[in-house]
């Protein structure tokens, strides 16, 4: 197995926590409610620290001048390789459940699998990583339930983020040559057996949520390729912000 | 813009934590949710963020009767004098140990 | 109205022992009305507080400053929480206090209405901002009534990391680059000033005190919690190397402090006016938050309601 594939496949293992976490981040102090405010700042955090792992391994990997910094705050655009949902903006509180809970299912099923990766510091950062998530799908899938069957503002708003987002789902199964590869040495995920429990846990919970799957194409989607949608530039412009106009400073 | 006062308030919750096992449950503090497990799930949020429970309880402000303050006379001060509900109250030799 | 002397009286007697007031005790009506005030526009400053702060968790330079200042701020929400919560045992609802903030009728600290304009603002707030609150917050630990004073003593206990990440911010600002120190001289500059107005109006220009002092609300003046924090902050700015923005000061041996010059207070009462740099914006993002989230609310009750419903119906059913 070549260095290089390892480096880039915990390239894409942290920046879909990462661009997720920089979404939710930007929610911090404007949230529905304090107590919300305060759980979704949460799942930012544990994603966050979650990048740091993927990140230091990755330097270390790199060698030379590399830290989880200059991973996470000087890549172009074209080099980030998260799905493209993550980058999906926060539209309104419906769109930031969707997309959590999307993500939380497939990261929780993808983490089951990577608990018992032959790369040992994969399999660490899983196992903490799991508990975590686990508590972020538990969250999102109650929200989803309570907004699908809440009011009828409330089912509709809930049913039109699906619809828009649910066409972006499919990227997270569509394996690239490098999941491939990485499925073969025993250090990354199936994602074919990932999906059919995807599917079905997300029937079930939207059957309890009183939603539907909709019947709408996937999207053309190449974000684990680095090929992204508008929004990813606007991310990174305020991500690398500070070391971009002050380059190599300590702070 | 709404500035009337939101009559769609979340209920208030009570919040009990015990910090480690062997030890009560005490009260934290409260917050406000919609059902039970959303309250569970806050005062996880709110009042375990820096590891200070094993084990949390929440139950409705509404669901608890207090005592009331102004009959704390009737209620407590007849316990005063029962002094002899205290083991100082009986008189032993000091030379006495083990008891 | 003998009766209520004595009332007045006897509460004002255990106070002068040192007893807490507890929510459903006897008190003064203008007891309950001056916490309901003092407790909830804490709360308001620690929610309003957490937009300025906020505004630089995106931009946070590296992934372990970003997720210090992320955990600051959300410990920011939890404290405005706990303060609601303990306004709330003096029957006030938090929606109603949300309210008063929104239309203005409730304050909040006014060094929330300056910008933060660069990574250095940061550590200046943790620093000076959090360095007066936690003044403040001390004294209120010890105060008066139950709730409040048990709030006080979670959020200090918590509020402690909160100096400590403004000040090695600083730290590193000042032994960076001429650009970085420039930038902490910048931030202690349009800060220092703000941070003294956080104790309000001169003594003699503070109706309130003399009563607050008496129940215990307050412990010391806000001229003397001013001194203390100058006292402290001074020698704190000197280890970092950089300059007071205030010629004034300097050490008084007579009097065993700093001198410094006065404040500009009409400054001061313009920003509590509402003409500060940004009153309107924290309001609006505040107003934004809550009408965003209504049908939020609105939904998780509802869907509350369907579920206690239908776990009655399948009681009866059974």
């Amino acid at each position: 197995m070549k260095k290089e594939s390892l480096y880039k496949y915990l390239l894409l293992l942290g920046d879909n926590s990462m661009i997720l976490a920089h979404r939710l981040s930007e929610l911090c102090g404007h949230g529905p409610a304090l107590e919300t405010d305060i759980a979704l700042t949460n799942i930012s955090l544990d994603l966050f620290g979650q990048v740091r792992s993927y990140f230091q391994y990755a330097a270390e990997l790199k060698g030379g001048d590399a830290t989880e910094d200059s991973i996470a705050f000087l890549r172009y655009g074209r080099e980030h390789y998260n799905c493209i949902l993550l980058e999906q903006p926060n539209v309104d509180f419906g769109h930031v459940i969707a997309r959590q809970f999307f993500f939380d299912l497939f990261q929780k099923l993808q983490l089951e699998q990577l608990v018992s990766s032959n790369d040992k510091k994969i399999a660490a950062i899983a196992v903490k990583s799991l508990k975590e998530t686990k508590y972020h799908l538990r969250f999102s899938s109650e929200w989803i339930k309570r907004l699908g069957d809440g009011t009828e503002e409330s089912h509709e708003r809930m049913q039109s983020a699906i619809d828009n987002l649910y066409p972006f789902v499919g990227e997270f199964f569509k394996e690239t040559d490098l999941e491939k590869e990485m499925k073969e040495e025993g250090i990354g995920a199936d994602l074919f057996l990932i999906k059919s429990a995807f599917d079905k846990e997300v029937m079930k919970t939207f059957a309890e949520a009183n939603l539907k799957i909709p019947e709408i194409a996937s999207r053309m989607t190449q974000g684990k390729y680095g090929i992204h949608t508008e929004q990813l530039d606007y991310i990174l412009n305020e991500l690398q912000y500070m070391q971009r106009a002050y380059p190599n400073m300590e702070w | 813009m709404n500035k009337e006062t939101d009559k769609m308030e979340y209920p208030i919750f009570e919040v009990f934590i015990r910090s480690k096992n062997g030890l009560e449950h005490r009260h934290v503090g409260s917050l406000h949710a919609a059902d039970p497990e959303m309250a569970m799930e806050n005062a996880r949020d709110v009042y375990t963020r820096r590891q200070e429970g094993v084990s949390i309880w929440v139950v409705e402000s509404k669901n608890i009767t207090a005592s009331n303050p102004e009959k704390s006379d009737e209620l407590f001060d007849p316990a005063q004098d029962k002094v002899y509900r205290h083991p100082t109250f009986y008189d032993l030799p000091i030379e006495l140990k083990h008891i | 109205m003998s009766v209520e002397i004595n009332l007045d009286q006897e509460f004002q007697s255990r106070i002068d022992a040192g007893e807490r007031i507890e929510p459903k005790d006897w008190m003064p009506e203008k007891y309950r009305k001056t916490h309901i005030r003092q407790i909830s526009q804490h709360a308001h400053s620690e929610i309003v507080g957490m937009l300025p702060e906020g505004n630089w968790i995106t931009r946070a330079p590296t992934l372990r400053r970003k997720v210090g200042l992320l955990a600051k701020v959300q410990d920011e929400a939890g404290h405005g929480l706990y303060l609601y919560s303990a306004a709330e045992t003096l029957g006030i609802s938090r929606d109603e206090m949300e309210v008063q903030l929104l239309t203005g009728k409730a304050k909040y600290s006014s060094i929330f209405n300056y910008p933060t304009l660069s990574w250095a603002d940061i550590g200046a707030i943790g620093w000076l901002v959090d360095g007066a609150a936690i003044i403040n917050q001390v004294m209120l630990t010890r105060t008066s009534f139950g709730p409040y004073a048990r709030a006080m003593v979670r959020i200090c206990k918590e509020e402690s990391f909160h100096q400590r990440q403004g000040y090695e911010i600083m730290l590193g600002l000042a032994k960076g680059t001429p650009e970085q120190k420039a930038m902490a001289q910048d931030a202690l500059n349009r800060f220092w000033w703000p941070s003294l107005m956080m104790f309000g109006p001169r003594d003699a220009d503070s109706p309130n005190t003399e009563q607050s002092v008496k129940w215990k609300i307050k412990r010391k003046t806000n001229d003397e919690l001013r001194q203390q924090f100058v006292d402290i902050t001074v020698p704190q700015a000197d280890y970092l190397g950089l300059k007071m923005p205030d010629p004034a000061i300097k050490w008084n041996e007579e009097r065993g402090h700093y001198d410094f010059g006065e404040i500009d207070w009409d400054e001061f009462w313009q920003v509590v006016k509402g003409n500060g740099p940004c009153n309107k914006e924290r309001i609006a993002a505040r107003t934004k938050a809550r009408e965003n989230g209504t049908w939020v609310r609105e939904a998780a009750l509802a869907h509350a309601a369907k579920n206690a419903e239908r776990k009655l119906s399948t009681k009866v059913a059974s």
